[in-house]
């Protein structure tokens, strides 16, 4: 296992949850419902999912902007509160790049008083116009000066998320969550974003943790990727581990169904279900293929439909699943060593159990 | 005969806002065409005016045969009954497509009430078939479209396209909204429906490696124009068109070393549709520009085997330029 490095991560979430309170009839939402995760210095990580599952607001919560219901947010190990004063002063530090920058801008307001605004709020007005200049070409806009008098709709949607990103880059965060920053982009225009965000990271140093529902985002751009179903991270490893040897059924289905793959697509049966009935045992299981093909009388299904699974720790590979199998690739274990312990750990429990 | 046949589409918006700008295809009965580019290449104009469906500001010309017959010349009376019974279109957002105060078995009943001399009671049962075809089930006939989720409406949208036994079907970029693993659902049952019913399918989207899983043929946009048309696997595993490559890449293949931590992208934005200057439209974004580019004007130019029907708007497939360093 890898030891945690001896720098503090960037941001990290330590059993994290949110609940949203019941309304209309329903049950509490449990959105994130135990969630470890970090963002090392230095590190893009890709957290991928569907909708509704608890990926935008684990986003909202890593920057502060929703408060969690247990667990905490760290920033460089320190626990982060919330009083205005520390939002503020870990806001400077941390910054969301929303999706749909069209929407994310003020249309009244010229680019250079929208990437302006951060370092207003906190009150860094000496040498404002160099900050934003530095800001905008940093984000790839250049010259600046072409670009600060004008208002979104004279910008294309590529040149307006340049903005948004400029204006997280205007308060020198080290830390960037950027919630689908390429969803709304077209196809052309996607590849010069990412492009940028790896930029940023070689150029400042900047740590990224990149939410999006799109695997071929993870492949282009992060070190590591979780991948998260239903308000927990049902796997988590490098990126070369978990999209080219995915364990999860969930990861194994997501990356089934990409256009082009050459494997036998697993359409999983149903919709992403509902936080506010988060079924018993493994939260997958009513729409796992695995567990559908389990034999009736076998003992396993009593695993999956009624023991939970722990919360995946955030510093190594993780698989949260009962049936995870490791006899179906042979080299497998040789070459990840740590997979094939949680196997083993996986396995001992299940002994254990029956 | 071709089932559709278009030639020569213009159309534009306004004054001089030319969103397509001479388009020419072909659609053989049964044979799926995927068309791909970005907001603007004009793709989503195409597929509404086939129906003749686009706002009155857009001045469309050039010929769109259905079945031997002009569409964009037809009367009023002979475009309804055109329309559902003949070609129908299955939008994008089913939510703000479908009426929300109507229950999903009325909308899908009101058009074949329409088209076909049938009573009540036979719309109702056609309609549970349809349901129960596309995977909702029938029961479900009184729900409202904001019961069900963003899949099923999509579903729905879909039943309702069949409903009168069309021979074409337009999807517009039916799966853009859903989530990855409904999105394969969804396409895997347009792809089965249409193959069943040999129904013939134009679908739109942004996503080429989407097209090139669910149709026969492609045909690349930019700018107003086809730039690249062929046979989907020919046109992906080798692009003839810089455009058409740019595009292919920018959906990575995972597992390809190539595209590992290096996304790829194009500079630039797509043209202004009423600012488009003289020579190849696509000149200013290109990797592979030369001289020629910004004056001569290019078209559609043969590009692959003799009869391959591969074609390419690129100077490049002229045999005086392929060697041209770039």
């Amino acid at each position: 296992m890898t030891a945690t490095t001896s720098t503090a991560p960037a941001l990290e979430a330590r059993d994290l949850h949110v609940t949203y309170p019941a309304r209309r009839g329903r049950g509490p939402a449990r959105a994130v419902d135990g969630v470890n995760l970090t963002v090392g210095a230095g590190e893009i990580v890709a957290l991928i999912g569907e909708s509704g599952c608890g990926k935008s607001t684990l986003a909202r919560a890593l920057v502060g902007l929703v408060r969690p219901t247990a667990g905490e947010v760290r920033y460089q190990g320190t626990t982060l509160r919330y009083s205005s004063k520390a939002l503020k002063q870990f806001r400077r530090h941390t910054q969301l790049v929303l999706q749909d920058p069209g929407g994310a801008l003020n249309p009244k307001q010229n680019v250079f008083d929208a990437v302006a605004e951060g370092p207003r709020l906190h009150g860094l007005r000496a040498g404002l116009g160099e900050r934003v200049h530095d800001a905008l070409s940093r984000a790839g806009l250049r010259p600046p000066e072409q670009f600060i008098a004008r208002y979104p709709h004279e910008l294309s949607g590529g040149q307006q998320q340049r903005v948004v990103i400029a204006g997280a880059l205007a308060l020198d965060p080290s830390v960037i969550v950027a919630d689908e920053p390429v969803a709304s982009l077209d196809a052309s225009v996607r590849g010069e974003i990412l492009r940028l965000i790896l930029d940023l990271r070689e150029s400042l140093s900047l740590s990224a943790l990149v939410v999006s529902h799109d695997l071929g985002l993870a492949w282009n751009i992060a070190d590591r990727v979780a991948v998260m179903y239903l308000g927990r991270i049902v796997e988590q490893g490098t990126v070369e581990d978990v999209l080219l040897h995915p364990q999860h059924p969930y990861t194994q289905a997501l990356i089934s169904v990409l256009p082009g793959t050459d494997v036998d697509p697993v359409l999983l049966r149903g919709e992403p279900p509902d936080p506010t009935a988060i079924p018993a045992g493994c939260r997958f299981h009513p729409r796992c293929q695995r567990f559908a093909a389990l034999d009736e009388a076998d003992e396993r299904r009593a695993l999956c439909t009624g023991r939970n699974l722990p919360v995946l720790p955030a510093d190594e590979p993780g698989v949260a699943c009962h049936l995870v199998d490791h006899s179906a690739d042979p080299a497998d274990p040789a070459d990840h060593p740590e997979l094939s312990a949680l196997g083993d750990a996986m396995t001992s429990r299940r002994a254990d159990n029956s | 005969m071709s089932l559709l046949e278009v030639r020569d589409l213009n159309v534009t918006y306004g004054a001089d806002v030319r969103a397509v700008r001479g388009v020419d295809f072909a659609l053989d009965a049964g044979q799926t065409l995927g068309m791909a580019g970005e907001s603007g290449s004009g793709k989503s104009t195409v597929a509404l005016s086939l129906l003749r469906l686009l706002p009155a500001t857009a001045t469309i010309t050039g010929e769109v045969l259905l079945g031997g017959e002009d569409v964009l010349t037809m009367g009023w009376g002979r475009l309804r009954a055109v329309r559902w019974a003949e070609a129908s279109i299955v939008f994008q957002g089913a939510m703000s497509a479908l009426n929300p105060v109507r229950t999903i078995g009325e909308q899908i009943r009101e058009p074949i009430l329409l088209h076909e001399k049938v009573g009540i009671r036979a719309a109702r049962e056609r309609s549970a078939e349809l349901l129960d075809a596309v995977g909702v089930p029938s029961r479900r006939m009184a729900a409202y479209p904001h019961e069900l989720s963003g899949g099923q409406r999509q579903r729905v949208m879909i039943a309702m396209a069949l409903a009168c036994r069309p021979d074409l079907i337009i999807a517009d970029e039916p799966t853009t909204a859903l989530d990855v693993i409904v999105q394969a659902q969804i396409l895997k049952l347009i792809t089965d429906l249409v193959h069943e019913a040999k129904i013939s399918m134009i679908m739109i989207s942004h996503d080429l490696s989407v097209l090139a899983d669910t149709c026969d043929r492609l045909a690349v946009m930019y700018a107003g124009r086809i730039v690249e048309i062929g046979d989907s696997r020919q046109l992906i595993e080798a692009p003839r068109h810089p455009y058409t490559k740019a595009l292919s890449s920018a959906f990575p293949k995972i597992g390809d070393p190539a595209s590992r931590l290096a996304p790829s992208g194009l500079p630039g934005d797509p043209p202004d549709p009423s600012a488009i200057g003289a020579g190849c439209p696509f000149a200013p974004r290109c990797p592979e520009v030369f001289d020629a580019c910004s004056t001569r004007e290019v078209e559609l130019w043969p590009a692959g085997p003799p009869d391959s029907a591969r074609e390419s708007a690129c100077l490049r497939v002229l045999p005086e330029f392929s060697e041209v360093p770039a």
